[in-house]
């Protein structure tokens, strides 16, 4: 109903009045908290999750600051980090349970929090109206509860860091019994409770969110834009909500079920358990079935995270190279090759559970097969700067470094998927350094570009560019120091998660490169404040933006005013008559037609 | 005191680059925005370059830095498969990974704007498509047969002849059990164990864990070139057992039992003169995250010639029997006699 209200009513007060005079007035109208804070807006929904995903991105990466001092200097103390985690680093030293706490929130931080509704969050509720040509979602009120779910979650997950027996910390994966067990570990209590909580709430923002991003894209867009005319992505937000709405639901059960094996005496996950020196009563129980329910969100949540940054790299590749992005269809099949195997490849985190090993065959042969449609794409990318004229602004250089990291990381997916490899290399170093490269930091330069690229959308000011690239180059080089050398841990079997190697006579020797780890990861993070400081710092002061298209570009999203109000375009919404990608000679000496020119006489549609 | 002197200058720092970065800003407008933005594409273009160049330099220099800090030679003969497979992965994986990154990189650098360059509008080709769509996938193939092979041969059931041993996690290391004279690994029962006199939970009621050995400090003792096959289980949470030196890898999981065999090639003694290392030991990692004393579930393995682990294994005594000094006769007696024949024989069966 109020969608209803907001667009007959956006459109009345523009159609009666065009003036700009009163375009301001109506903006002091809304009240503070209606346009700030309860905002059924798109574009401030989509600020909204941002800066929350920017807040828990800076939590999240502290923790990693601090777990990699231990890792690199287990004989030294920090007594900033007593400062920061009193009772959990006395004298400077962080406690085992602690270490394991902050690495499983660190995981479930940058997993959730801040690579799924950060990025997501952010990138679908800001371009899908306005690449489409909508006056905003299908259901702004759903999308208002969206945020304020992710938010509560939020708020949870951050009380659950100051309980007295600490958060969460039996990984991000959080498998029972050691999740499920009060006894098995401190961060088993009450800690785990609040994360059981915040990822139950958090799941209802997704699908909240992902059920209306489908239906939008479905539903609304404008005439003219029929699917194939819609920028790439348009079709990677869609694909990402599909995933979530199909996976998600699935996690829920699975935690559900935990909720009910830790609180009310069920066996669904446990078994044949001795543990604080008594027998439990549980019998019957598989732990192995709380992982198939976990992977199976949990792998196509890998997609989840990659594919917003896919489709805003083809988007900025293409844009920035003044070339149209090669092989559309290719792409778009391919994104359909991956969400539909993206469900098919979950056990491959599953091949040493002793599991049979026929059905890990099976999932060798699918999981290998992704890396068709993966590969799919890069070419394409490659082709689409080949012969381009291109332009290394800051959101070009993060594209470029996006396609850099994917190639790196997806590669050593090769290794992982393989059954046969995976039996020495899991849990390894050489797993993180795969996941972190593929989904962590190319995800996070997908996720730079975008913000670069569409800044002066949100704001209608420019970010520094000096400060984006030296930002661009120390984060790029910065994630390959530390995670190229972990392959070489990995493939010495060094295991994950560990607080400490020094009792090992097999992985002491990597204690130096520990060392050079962490000496990068703290100055990585430090680099990151660049982008904060310019963010905001832009946000009130940075330079005006004159050209409402300052790229050049040609989808809908820059027909729109500088300084956009909410229901997008001032009179009515613009027709489309080509597709997205029409960078070419326009006849008057512009490099691009944009989406909404219509066709001249004998050209021919794409 | 000093922290706030940190925090003071660490701002100072980020003020100072803002205003450069500001000033930069200005300076644009001044010398001409469209001037200075083909300055800055060609910098960037040649920095790229850089990056790129530099970054294969260290690729080669990461390599050497490390691979004396590597595994040695594979101690299984599943490893030496291993070995083979990784190194066809590994060059199929990098002549991929320098290909694509240098086209990355170099068209990126040839392609830079220029005043004079139109790009070349060039949407699609089909060919193309099909070439790199059937290439990555026969490739693929291949790397999935080998794989295939592989894995069926690691997850095939362990020959007649292979050694028995039972390994249990708990929080936080690994308890081991050998099945003694008779060959077999009695039954035991969660709701029997006991940390005062029976760990495992044995069953007294069966004859055949009456002669079972158990070892709780995390060792276990191998037969050089003798297969062996580890009976894996977990008393509370999920762990691993994890061999890098034999490139195998198993979760123990409570209520499930799961299984994993191998053949060692070389004797502690023996890889300690291949590595050069007088402290070399096989070492048993914990490979899945089990709670605070993760890091520290360490065992280790001896891999020694048949004589030194008879002799090893003369020397133990059955669980029943150290925990029933006073027991009745059957039991004891069966110790006896059965500690005076050659002591392999669980393996000779």
């Amino acid at each position: 109903m109020s969608h209803q209200e907001v667009l007959v009513g956006a459109q009345t007060a523009h159609g009666h009045h065009a003036d700009a005079g009163h375009h301001e007035h109506e903006h002091h109208k809304q009240h503070f908290i209606t346009k700030y804070i309860f905002s059924q807006d798109h574009k401030m929904i989509a600020k909204q999750f941002l800066v929350t995903g920017i807040i828990w991105a800076v939590i999240g990466a502290l923790m990693s600051v601090f777990f990699r001092l231990q890792l690199g200097f287990p004989e030294d103390t920090f007594p900033i980090m007593e400062t920061f985690l009193g009772e959990w680093a006395k004298g400077g030293k962080l406690s085992p349970e602690f270490y394991y706490a902050l690495v499983t929130m660190h995981g479930t931080i940058l997993v959730f929090f801040v690579l799924t509704a950060g990025l997501t969050g952010t990138f679908a509720n800001l371009l899908i109206p306005l690449q489409i040509g909508a006056r905003d979602m299908a259901s702004p009120f759903m999308n208002m509860l969206s945020y304020w779910f992710f938010f509560v979650a939020s708020v949870i997950m951050f009380i659950s860091l100051f309980v007295q027996t600490g958060p969460a910390s039996g990984g991000w994966t959080t498998y029972p019994p050691l999740s499920a067990l009060k006894e098995a570990s401190l961060g088993s209590g009450i800690g785990m409770d609040l994360w059981l909580i915040a990822m139950a709430l958090f799941v209802i923002s997704s699908l909240l969110g992902g059920l209306n991003y489908i239906s939008t894209i479905l539903n609304m867009r404008t005439k003219g834009m029929s699917m194939t005319r819609m920028p790439l992505t348009m079709w990677a937000l869609l694909f990402t909500a599909i995933l979530g709405v199909l996976a998600f639901p699935v996690l829920l059960s699975g935690f559900v079920l935990l909720i009910f094996d830790r609180n009310f005496g069920t066996s669904f996950y446990l078994s044949e358990i001795f543990i604080a020196g008594k027998a439990l009563p549980n019998i019957g129980g598989s732990a192995i079935l709380y992982q198939h329910l976990f992977w199976f969100l949990g792998h196509p949540e890998v997609y989840i995270i990659m594919l917003p940054g896919m489709g805003i790299a083809s988007e900025i590749l293409s844009n920035h190279s003044r070339k149209p992005i090669f092989g559309y269809l290719a792409m778009i099949i391919s994104m359909v090759g991956i969400t539909v195997l993206a469900f098919l490849v979950w056990a491959h985190h599953m091949f040493v559970t002793g599991m049979s090993p026929f059905l890990g065959s099976i999932f060798v042969l699918l999981t290998l097969l992704i890396a068709v449609p993966s590969a799919v794409k890069v070419f394409n990318w490659l082709t689409t700067i080949w012969r381009g004229n291109i332009r290394f602004t800051v959101p070009m250089m993060y594209a470029l470094g996006f396609v850099s990291l994917f190639i790196s990381g997806g590669l050593t997916g090769i290794y992982l998927g393989n059954s046969a490899l995976d039996i020495h290399l899991h849990d390894t170093y050489f797993v993180i350094a795969h996941f972190h490269i593929v989904m962590g930091v190319s995800a996070f330069f997908g996720m730079f570009a975008g913000i670069y690229h569409w800044f002066p959308k949100m704001f209608g000011r420019k970010m520094n560019d000096t400060l984006g690239y030296i930002h661009f180059f120390i984060t790029l080089i910065g994630a390959y120091l530390i995670f190229w050398p972990m392959h070489y841990e990995g493939v010495a079997g060094m295991p994950r998660r560990y607080y400490d190697y020094t009792a090992w006579e097999s992985f002491r020797q990597f204690q130096d490169l520990n060392a050079f780890i962490s000496i990068v990861v703290v100055v990585v993070f430090f680099a990151q404040f660049l982008f904060i400081i310019n963010f905001f710092v832009s946000m009130f002061y940075g330079r005006k933006l004159k050209d409402p298209n300052p790229w050049g570009a040609t989808t809908l999203e820059w027909t729109t005013p500088i300084d956009v109000g909410h229901g997008n375009w001032e009179g009515e919404i613009p027709e489309v008559h080509r597709w997205a990608y029409d960078y070419k000679d326009d006849g008057n000496g512009n490099d691009f037609i944009p989406q909404t020119t219509p066709l001249k006489p004998g050209e021919e549609a794409h | 005191m000093s922290g706030l002197l940190i925090i003071a200058l660490t701002t100072l720092v980020f003020i100072i680059i803002y205003q450069i970065a500001k000033a930069s800003e200005y300076a644009t407008v001044l010398r001409g925005e469209e001037k200075v933005k083909r300055q800055v594409n060609r910098l960037m273009a040649w920095l790229l370059l850089a990056f790129f160049i530099l970054g294969v330099w260290g690729v080669i220099q990461c390599h050497y830095a490390l691979l004396d800090k590597m595994l040695p030679v594979s101690a299984s003969e599943h490893g030496i498969q291993y070995d083979k497979m990784f190194t066809v992965t590994l060059v199929i994986t990098g002549i991929v990974f320098f290909v694509t990154q240098a086209m990355l990189f170099w068209f990126a650098f040839r392609y830079q704007s220029t005043d004079k360059r139109t790009s070349f509008y060039f949407p699609h080709n089909n060919k193309l498509e099909i070439i790199w769509t059937t290439v990555p996938a026969i490739a693929m193939a291949v790397l999935v047969a080998v794989g295939l092979r592989n894995w069926g041969k690691m997850t095939s059931e362990a020959p007649a002849d292979a050694a028995v041993v039972e390994v249990v996690g708990k929080q936080f290391n690994w308890i081991i059990r050998y099945p003694g004279p008779d060959g077999v690994l009695g039954k035991r029962d969660f709701r029997n164990i006991n940390d005062a006199n029976n760990v495992l939970g044995l069953d007294w009621n069966d004859k055949a864990g009456k002669d079972d050995i158990i070892v709780e400090n995390g060792e276990i003792h191998l037969v050089v070139n003798k297969p062996v096959k580890f009976v894996i289980g977990s008393r509370d949470v999920i762990h691993d057992v994890g061999l890098p030196h034999f490139r195998m890898k198993m979760d123990a999981v409570p209520g499930i039992v799961t299984t994993m065999w191998f053949t060692p090639l070389y004797t502690t003694k023996e890889m300690k003169e291949i590595t050069g290392n007088p402290n070399f030991v096989y070492e048993i990692s914990c490979d899945q995250m089990c709670g605070n004393g993760h890091y520290a579930m360490r065992g280790t393995i001896i891999v020694e010639t048949e004589e030194e682990y008879n002799k090893w294994l003369r020397s133990q005594k059955s669980y029943y029997a150290n925990m029933h000094p006073d027991a009745n006769a059957p039991a004891a007696s069966d110790t006896t006699e059965s500690n005076n024949q050659p002591l392999a024989h669980n393996n000779d069966n």
